[in-house]
C-alpha cells in the first residue's frame, strides 16, 4: 500500500519540528512526497521533500545541487577577465545584472570607474534585462497556478528585448555585454530607438497580462495571503528583492547604494503590505513600469563619450577585498572577491539571491497546501543555476 | 432469419418515429451503437486537433503545423504513436487493477451515449428513466479514477484521485439539484406529469414552446450556470483539473499510464466532456431542436428541391434558412479550406500537402452537397443542431482553458458546498414554488 511505503522512507524528515495544529485520529497519516527534481514546475532542477497531511504541508526541505557547476572554484584559476563570462551562466535569464554586478566588484576592486556612456549603456540593457527576467517570472508563475496563456503573451514580449540583446552583443541569452571597465561594444545604429519603440509597445502589453490576472477572482483566491512572510522574517532570513519589498520594506540597492548611472534617474520603489504571493505578484508588474520609466530617461539622456576606461591589458588588482552588490531583478546580488595580486582572484563569492530567499520556502508554505508549494516556489522566482552554481 | 430481416427493413419505414430500443430491433439498435461509437471516436480525434489549434491561437501561436497541412493528420499520427509505444505497467502496481481502471472508464463514459438523443428518433434507445441512467452511469467514471490512482501505487495518482473523488462526489450534487429543476420544468402541462425521458424532455419544450434556459427567469438560467460549472468540474477541466493538475500532481492519477492505456484515459475524459454537454444541451437548450422553432419568417415560394419535405411542416424563409445551415456550415468550412490552400507556400516539398489540403476542401465541399439532398437534409436537421449546440460547448470548455487559471482544492470544495449546492437547493424550491403557483 502506498502509504505503508512511505513510512519506511529512508528521506524522511525527521528533525522538521511538528506543526502544531491539535492531533486527531485522523492526522496520523503522514506522507512523504518527493516534490522533483523531475518535476514541471520546481523551476529546473529543485528537490522539495514534502511532509504532508493529506494535502496540508507539515515541512519542506529543499535538496539543492543538482545544477552546481562549481562556478566559485572555476573562478580561482582564470584570469579576472576570463571569469566574467561564467558569471552570465548563474542567473541565466538574468545574465545582463550578474555581468554587471561582477564588471562593477572588479573596477571596485581596482579602483577604476567606468566611463558616463558606458554607465548608461549598462542601465539601459540592466533595467531591460530585468523586464525579461520579471515577465519569465509572470509567465511560469501564472503557469504554475494553472493560467496557461500568459506564459505565451510574456515570451512574446521578453523576445523583443532579446532581439535587442542580440542586435547589441550577438548573444540573446548568456549576453557577457559588459567589460571591466566599461563596455565592449558601442551601442549599434539605431539602438536608442529600438529601446524607445519597445517601450512603447510593451506598455500596453503589460496592461494586457494585467487584465488576464489582476482582477480574476480565480488568480486572487490562489494568491491573497498564500505563502505569507513578515517583514522581520525576511530581515531574519536575508530576504530580498520583490519579495521583501512586498513584505513592505522599501528597500532597493539601486536607491539605497546607486551603482552605475541610478543617481540620476527618477523612479519610484514600489511596495506592498501584505507579504503575499499577490503582493509579490503586485510588486514586480509595478517594477516593471518603473523600470520602463528608467530605461525612458536613460534612452533620452545618453551622454557621448568614450565607453571604456582606461584600465592595463592585464588586469592585476591590488592586494584586498571587496563586497559589491547589486539590485538583481530577484535580490540583491553580492560579489565578494579577495585579490592576491595575481591575474587571478584568490576567492569569489557569489551572494545569489535566489539561494537565500530559498531558504523562506519552508517559513512560507508550512501548514498551507501542495498547491501553495508551488504557488510559492513561483512566487520566490528562483532559477536553479543561480541556486546551486 | 426472415423475422430479423423484417424488424430490418420495418425501422426503414419512414412512418417509424421512434428509436431502435423502443421498435424492439436488436440489430438497428446494435448498428445505433457502432454508429455513435464511431462518431464520438471521431469527435474526440477531431477535439485533439481543434482544441490545440484554437488554444494556441489563443496564446498567439501557430499549434500543430507540420504533420498534414495545419497539422490535420497530427490526431492520427498521435494515435499511431500511442499504440506503438512500449506498454508500461510499474512493478509495484496492483496488476489487475491497474489493467481495469482504464476500462472501467472508457466503459462508462461511453455507455452514457445510449440514451442521447440526437433527435426524436435518433438515439440507442428511450428509457423512462434516461436522465437517472445517465447521471447514474457518468459517475461511476470516479470508481476507474481511484482505480487508477490506486492501482499506480505512486504518491501522485493517489492523491489525484483522492482530489478527483472529493471533487466529483461534491459537484454531483449542486449537478443534481440544477437537473431535478429542469425536471420539474417537464410537468408543467395540462396533465401535471413530468418526465426523466431524454426524449420526453426535449418534447416537454417542445410542447411548452421554450427552452427551459429562459423558462421562469432567471430560475432556468441561474440551474443553467449551475449545470455549466459543476459540468466542467465533473470532467475534470479546468479551473477545475485539479486530478490531473500538470503543475501539482505532474499528471494527476494517470501519471503512471503510457501508451494505449494512457489514449484510453485520453479518450474517455473527451468522451464524457460531450457526454455532459449533451445532457446540458437536452435540459436546457431545447435539444435537437434548431433555435427559435416557432419564428418561421414570410412564406416564399420554394425552389425546386425544396418541394418533397414532409419531415418541415412550415415553409417561412426563416424555415428555409435554417434548414439550409448545416449545408451552409460545411461550404463555408469548404471555402477555408480552399483559402487556406490557396494561400499555402507555393514550395515543390508542399505541394502534396497543398493537394491533400485541397481534396480535404472538397470532402468538406462534398458533405455540404451531399446534406442538401432531400431525404438527408430532412434526417440531419435535428442531429445538426444537436451537434452544433454540443460543439458550442465544447468551444467554452476550450476557453475556460485557455483563460482561467486553476482553483485550489479547498477553495474548489467551498465553491461547491458554500456556493452551488445552496444556489442549486434555492433555484430547486424556487422552481417548484413558481411552477405550483403559475404553472
Amino acid at each position: 500500500m502506498p502509504g505503508e511505503k512511505s513510512e519506511q522512507n529512508p528521506l524522511a524528515v525527521e528533525h522538521l519540528e511538528q506543526a502544531p495544529a491539535e492531533k486527531t485520529y485522523l492526522d496520523s497519516n503522514e506522507l512523504i512526497l518527493n516534490m522533483g527534481p523531475q518535476h514541471p514546475s520546481t523551476h529546473g532542477v529543485l528537490r522539495v521533500i514534502l511532509k504532508l497531511d493529506g494535502e496540508k504541508v507539515l515541512g519542506t526541505e529543499c535538496v539543492i545541487g543538482y545544477l552546481h557547476r562549481g562556478v566559485e572554484k572555476i573562478a580561482e584559476h582564470r584570469t579576472y577577465a576570463m571569469f566574467n563570462p561564467y558569471v552570465d551562466r548563474m542567473d541565466y535569464v538574468a545574465a545582463v545584472s550578474n555581468g554587471l554586478g561582477y564588471c562593477e566588484a572588479v573596477e571596485k576592486l581596482m579602483n577604476v570607474q567606468a566611463p558616463p556612456r558606458a554607465n548608461y549603456i549598462r542601465v539601459i540593457l540592466t533595467e531591460l534585462n530585468r523586464m525579461a527576467s520579471h515577465m519569465l517570472w509572470l509567465g511560469t508563475h501564472a503557469l504554475d497556478i494553472g493560467a496557461i496563456t500568459p506564459l505565451f503573451y510574456t515570451f512574446r514580449d521578453r523576445e523583443e528585448i532579446l532581439k535587442i540583446f542580440e542586435k547589441y552583443c550577438g548573444a540573446r541569452l548568456t549576453t557577457h555585454a559588459f567589460r571591466i571597465g566599461g563596455c565592449l561594444y558601442e551601442t549599434y545604429d539605431g539602438f536608442e530607438d529600438d529601446v524607445t519603440k519597445f517601450s512603447n509597445f510593451v506598455e500596453p502589453k503589460l496592461g494586457e497580462y494585467e487584465t488576464l490576472l489582476t482582477t480574476n477572482r480565480i488568480w486572487l483566491e490562489r494568491t491573497k495571503g498564500v505563502g505569507y512572510i513578515s517583514a522581520a522574517d525576511c530581515k531574519a532570513l536575508g530576504v530580498t528583492g520583490p519579495v521583501l519589498r512586498a513584505s513592505g520594506v522599501k528597500w532597493d540597492l539601486r536607491k539605497a547604494q546607486p551603482y552605475a548611472a541610478y543617481n540620476d534617474f527618477e523612479f519610484d520603489i514600489p511596495t506592498g503590505q501584505n507579504g503575499d504571493t499577490y503582493d509579490r505578484y503586485i510588486v514586480r508588474i509595478a517594477e516593471m513600469h518603473q523600470s520602463l520609466r528608467i530605461i525612458r530617461q536613460a534612452v533620452k539622456a545618453i551622454p557621448e563619450g568614450p565607453i571604456m576606461a582606461k584600465i592595463p591589458k592585464v588586469l592585476k588588482p591590488p592586494v584586498g577585498e571587496i563586497y559589491h552588490s547589486i539590485e538583481a531583478p530577484k535580490g540583491e546580488l553580492g560579489y565578494f572577491i579577495v585579490s592576491d595580486g595575481s591575474t587571478q582572484p584568490y576567492r569569489v563569492r557569489v551572494r545569489p539571491p535566489s539561494f537565500v530567499n530559498l531558504q523562506a520556502l519552508d517559513k512560507m508554505v508550512r501548514g498551507q497546501l501542495v498547491a501553495d508549494v508551488v504557488a510559492v516556489i513561483g512566487t520566490i522566482d528562483i532559477v536553479l543555476g543561480e541556486v546551486d552554481r | 432469419m426472415q423475422g430479423i430481416w423484417d424488424s430490418f427493413v420495418g425501422y426503414l419505414d419512414p412512418s417509424v418515429q421512434m428509436t431502435p430500443g423502443e421498435y424492439g430491433d436488436p440489430i438497428w439498435a446494435l448498428i445505433y451503437i457502432l454508429l455513435v461509437f464511431t462518431g464520438v471516436s471521431i469527435a474526440v480525434m477531431s477535439m485533439n486537433w481543434l482544441e490545440r489549434k484554437i488554444l494556441a491561437h489563443m496564446q498567439v501561436r501557430l499549434g500543430p503545423m507540420r504533420v498534414g497541412p495545419h497539422g490535420l493528420l497530427q490526431p492520427i499520427a498521435d494515435a499511431i504513436k500511442l499504440l506503438i509505444k512500449e506498454d508500461i505497467m510499474p512493478a509495484e502496481a496492483d496488476k489487475a487493477l491497474f489493467w481495469m481502471a482504464p476500462v472501467v472508464i472508457v466503459i462508462t463514459s461511453f455507455a452514457v451515449y445510449t440514451v442521447i438523443p440526437f433527435g426524436p428518433a435518433h438515439a440507442v434507445t428511450d428509457m423512462n428513466i434516461g436522465l437517472l441512467f445517465m447521471l447514474g452511469v457518468s459517475s461511476l467514471s470516479v470508481l476507474g479514477i481511484i482505480m487508477a490512482g490506486w492501482a499506480s501505487n505512486s504518491h501522485y495518482p493517489l492523491m489525484g484521485a483522492l482530489r478527483s473523488s472529493a471533487q466529483m462526489v461534491s459537484y454531483e450534487v449542486a449537478m443534481g439539484m440544477a437537473v431535478v429543476s429542469a425536471v420539474l420544468m417537464t410537468s408543467m402541462n395540462a396533465a401535471g406529469t413530468g418526465t426523466l425521458s431524454m426524449i420526453g424532455i426535449v418534447q416537454a419544450q417542445e410542447q411548452q414552446q421554450i427552452w427551459f434556459l429562459f423558462k421562469f427567469f432567471p430560475l432556468g438560467l441561474v440551474a443553467f450556470f449551475i449545470f455549466a460549472v459543476a459540468m466542467v468540474a465533473e470532467t475534470n477541466r479546468a479551473p477545475f483539473d485539479l486530478p490531473e493538475a500538470e503543475s501539482e500532481l505532474v499528471a494527476g492519477f494517470h501519471t503512471e499510464y503510457s501508451g494505449f492505456r494512457w489514449s484510453l484515459f485520453f479518450l474517455a475524459e473527451y468522451a464524457a466532456m460531450i457526454a455532459v454537454s449533451s445532457i446540458g444541451v437536452t435540459l436546457w437548450l431545447g435539444g435537437w431542436m434548431r433555435p427559435f422553432p416557432t419564428w418561421h419568417g414570410p412564406a416564399v415560394t420554394l425552389p425546386w428541391f425544396w418541394e418533397k419535405s414532409n419531415v418541415l411542416a412550415h415553409t417561412g424563409a426563416v424555415d428555409l434558412a435554417f434548414a439550409l445551415f448545416p449545408a451552409l456550415a460545411f461550404f463555408v468550412l469548404a471555402a477555408l479550406a480552399a483559402r487556406a490552400t490557396i494561400r499555402f507556400p507555393k514550395h515543390p516539398l508542399m505541394r502534396i500537402q497543398r493537394i491533400g489540403l485541397a481534396g480535404f476542401g472538397a470532402v468538406l465541399g462534398g458533405i455540404g452537397l451531399l446534406l442538401l439532398v432531400p431525404p438527408v437534409r430532412d434526417r440531419i436537421q435535428d442531429i445538426s443542431w444537436f451537434t452544433f449546440k454540443v460543439a458550442a460547448f465544447m468551444y467554452m470548455y476550450i476557453w475556460y482553458r485557455g483563460t482561467f487559471p486553476r482553483y485550489r482544492f479547498d477553495q474548489l470544495m467551498q465553491l461547491g458546498w458554500k456556493f452551488m449546492i445552496p444556489v442549486g437547493v434555492v433555484v430547486l424550491i424556487g422552481t417548484a414554488v413558481v411552477g405550483v403557483i403559475w404553472g
